[in-house]
């Protein structure tokens, strides 16, 4: 059954970039359309973060991965690069779970 | 630069219960990570398909946006199309529109979608295959995920409207997670977040 969610979002991935490639941009001229197109990535980046960070399957916890994510948060503000981020995000994680 | 998190998504689809070959797939034929690391954090977490899903391909409408912007400058018909469709996104699209002359946009979107394109692959490869043998929780390789979506989401929170969706929409995630199935509140969290930042938007402009 997996295989088959994974087709499917691998084909509408594809097929998003494609449409957006070869559509004429009259059609997306609506400014309502736009708005809202505009509005995905942070809405959901925004869930996303929280889902992954805090909760595991339907229960909230707090445990080393929100330790990760303040200390990616902060490396953020100090205009660490994507990479950097990413690294201090892991190690925080990874200590902390090794301490605790 | 995609290295870490590449190894991170391999790794992180492996513990989520996609096989290697699963995994790979989604690499080489989704290849927009933020809807990849969506799939497999939901059907990681225990959540249908069918919300998993929904979320990534919500996610990767704005590889769409970004095409509208590139077919201007790539200016390409039949097979051509067809490959640079692949790669259209954030990394080649902030490469490309950063040039001021249209011809070293095309190269940098070229440069940019092939390097990204090798590099995303082999280190799926690597983290699909090294989490059989390490435990990815142990190196911290869960938290690789939703720090990638705060850093990118923190290139996106440059308006009120984007802050108050992104706000919105991870309030909705912390009061649903423990009523609905995994998955349903990232989506519904997700259109509460657009739909409130498209009003404000509309107030604005």
């Amino acid at each position: 059954m997996i295989w088959v969610w994974v087709m499917l979002t691998s084909a509408g991935c594809y097929l998003t970039k494609l449409t957006g490639l070869a559509i004429k941009p009259e059609r997306l001229e609506s400014e309502r359309l736009q708005r809202w197109i505009l509005m995905v990535p942070p809405a959901f980046f925004g869930g996303l973060v929280l889902a992954q960070t805090v909760t595991d399957g339907n229960q909230l916890v707090v445990d080393a991965r929100l330790a990760g994510l303040a200390a990616a948060a902060v490396a953020l503000l100090l205009r660490a690069p994507f990479l950097l981020v990413l690294v201090v995000a892991a190690a925080v994680t990874a200590a902390v779970r090794a301490v605790a | 630069m995609l290295g870490l998190y590449g190894v991170s998504f391999g790794a992180v689809s492996v513990a989520s219960g996609l096989d290697f070959w699963q995994t790979a797939a989604l690499s080489a034929l989704a290849f927009t990570g933020g809807s990849q690391f969506a799939l497999v954090g939901i059907l990681g977490g225990g959540g249908s398909g069918l919300a998993g899903t929904a979320a990534a391909l919500l996610l990767g409408l704005r590889n769409g946006l970004y095409g509208v912007r590139l077919a201007p400058l790539l200016q390409v018909r039949g097979p051509r199309r067809l490959v640079a469709a692949q790669w259209v996104i954030d990394e080649t699209t902030a490469m490309a529109v950063a040039e001021q002359r249209p011809a070293a946009g095309r190269v940098a979107f070229w440069v940019t979608g092939a390097t990204l394109f090798v590099t995303w692959n082999a280190s799926t490869w690597v983290g699909a295959a090294g989490a059989a043998v390490i435990d990815p929780a142990q190196w911290g390789l869960d938290a690789v995920a939703p720090a990638a979506f705060l850093a990118l989401l923190s290139q996106q929170v440059s308006t009120d409207a984007a802050r108050v969706a992104a706000l919105m929409a991870a309030s909705v995630v912390l009061v649903l997670t423990p009523l609905l199935p995994v998955g349903v509140p990232v989506l519904l969290g997700g259109l509460a977040g657009m739909a409130i930042g498209a009003r404000l938007l509309a107030r604005d402009s």
